[in-house]
């Protein structure tokens, strides 16, 4: 007897009434709209809460700070686009150091090789305090002593590290036969390699170093230690200042006013990417 | 002279013997079809023609010349023998038509409206003037098929290896390729060919060489090979394959 039977397609099978359409929706709506009012009411009546508020959530605060934390902030997002542009090269050249074959790139394989583990091995914000604190100690005429700088190169640094390693994966997945083709026309190796095999392995893997920006978005107020005057930074001192910690979450809104698009954006790459791929299959 | 003379050829994967002794002599225009069941050593033999991979002993020579001579630059002998994969091996983020003129661009410095003009003339040859430029992806199988096959005539080479290219074809698809392989030797192409379609070899070769574990078992005519195989394994063979209904 045949018990296999085809699994049922999602679009398919009978239409559905309008009852059965919106009763779902309609449940979920008033649950939703019930368990928000509730807290609402539990975390309002409770007696903490106006301390609660005028801590965290002070209007008079966020505003007066505002123009400040934004301030900082503007440095937050040069940083983080400076450094994206140059961790996308470096990091892709650190892969393609790692990918050459042949005795002639040893020394390049190695040194790729050492670099990320090494950069991969520590902590960012070691390595943040090191360079920025360290560097600019040692006052070696003809290199910047600001601490930003530093900071910055820091993070370059460490996130390449990454980058290279998501690069490389993808370097990893382009089929051999691909490289077999290009040989047998007679490209080079590094023909093959920039005409061939990167375009193709940075396709594959866009959607991981979109996520991997997201990360670094946030983190570029790491730099914040270094007394760089990021929003995160600014925020502290207002702290610092009136023991109100509103401009934290100032800082707060304007790092997801960023993320979260950034988030959908990456969502919406993968899934055009998905769907190229399913239908490269079929 | 041959066009290609293979000598002695001995090579290894590891230690595992891969090819065993091989001598193969091709006449220019001439068409020689390698069939054998799957491990003996065919598509290897290609490879080693045009250097993808290296060999152990003996020679091989194109025109008289080793393909190791200093005289031949890895292009030069790239740019001498195409060759033709079984997965076609397109170029996916490129059109048809930069995948055909790539590497008379790149590698042989032909300017990109003279290499796009022998492309679309070999396009519409084959009859995929059409799909100039559509991606590969956006093709049939014996359409990506036809194009690679293309893809490696645009260098103008001396010699074609094919090397299974209907495998991966669906049965209606193969049609297509096989007559642009027949239009290929009309036009006097020298090909050295590995196939299991077997009436297609017994119709478009000049010779065949039925390979067994890394040897040439046997090499005759099409006519002598398919109907009277002296060989014990080379009637084996063949009788399998009609018991598989493919002769």
């Amino acid at each position: 007897m045949n018990l296999k039977r085809p699994a049922p397609h999602k679009r398919s099978g009978r239409a559905l009434s309008a009852r059965e359409k919106y009763i779902p929706t309609a449940i979920s709506v008033v649950t939703v709209l019930a368990v928000v009012f509730i807290l609402r009411a539990v975390i309002t009546s409770s007696g903490q809460w106006p301390r609660i508020k005028a801590q965290f959530f002070s209007m008079d605060a966020i505003i007066e700070v505002f123009p400040k934390v934004l301030k900082g902030f503007g440095v937050n997002m040069t940083v983080w686009i400076i450094s994206l542009v140059v961790i996308a090269v470096w990091a892709l050249l650190l892969a393609v150091f790692r990918s050459l074959h042949g005795p002639w790139f040893a020394p390049l394989r190695i040194f790729s090789i050492i670099y990320i583990d090494l950069f991969r091995g520590l902590p960012s914000l070691l390595l943040v305090l090191l360079f920025g604190f360290g560097i600019p100690a040692l006052q070696i005429p003809g290199l910047p002593r600001s601490s930003l700088f530093w900071g910055a190169s820091a993070m370059i640094m460490s996130y390449s590290a990454y980058a290279s390693e998501v690069y490389r994966s993808g370097i990893d997945a382009v089929h051999d036969g691909q490289r077999s083709a290009a040989k047998a026309l007679g490209l080079t190796q590094w023909q093959t390699l920039f005409h061939c095999i990167l375009p193709q392995a940075v396709r594959n893997v866009l959607p991981s170093l979109l996520n991997l920006a997201v990360a670094l978005q946030k983190d570029v107020a790491l730099l914040s230690v270094l007394g760089v005057r990021d929003a995160v930074r600014e925020a502290q001192i207002y702290t610092a200042r009136t023991f109100n910690y509103s401009s934290l979450i100032a800082a707060a809104a304007l790092f997801l006013a960023v993320t979260i698009p950034m988030a959908r954006f990456t969502d919406y790459i993968t899934k055009r990417d998905r769907q190229r791929r399913l239908q490269g299959a079929s | 002279m041959y066009r290609i003379e293979i000598n002695n050829l001995t090579k290894y994967y590891g230690d595992n013997l891969v090819l065993n002794n091989v001598s193969l002599k091709v006449k220019n225009h001439e068409v020689v079809c390698l069939i054998g069941s799957s491990g003996s050593g065919k598509s290897t033999l290609l490879r080693c023609v045009n250097d993808l991979v290296p060999f152990n002993e003996g020679d091989i020579k194109l025109d008289g010349v080793s393909i190791h001579d200093s005289s031949f630059s890895a292009n030069e002998l790239y740019k001498r023998i195409g060759i033709v994969f079984q997965a076609y091996n397109l170029f996916p983020h490129m059109t048809v038509i930069n995948n055909i003129t790539l590497a008379p661009r790149k590698v042989h410095r032909t300017s990109r409206s003279e290499s796009e003009e022998y492309a679309e003339e070999l396009l519409g040859l084959f009859g995929l003037g059409d799909f100039a430029n559509s991606y590969p992806e956006q093709l049939s199988g014996g359409q990506q098929q036809r194009v690679a096959i293309i893809r490696a005539m645009a260098n103008r080479p001396d010699v074609l290896m094919l090397d299974e290219v209907t495998a991966a074809l669906d049965p209606e698809l193969i049609g297509d390729v096989l007559s642009v392989i027949k239009d290929l030797r009309k036009k006097g192409m020298t090909m050295l060919i590995v196939t299991h379609e077997m009436s297609f070899a017994r119709s478009v070769s000049d010779r065949v060489c039925f390979l067994d574990g890394g040897s040439i078992i046997e090499e005759a005519s099409p006519e002598k090979l398919f109907s009277k195989p002296e060989n014990p394994r080379t009637q084996q063979f063949l009788q399998r394959i009609i018991e598989a209904g493919r002769l």
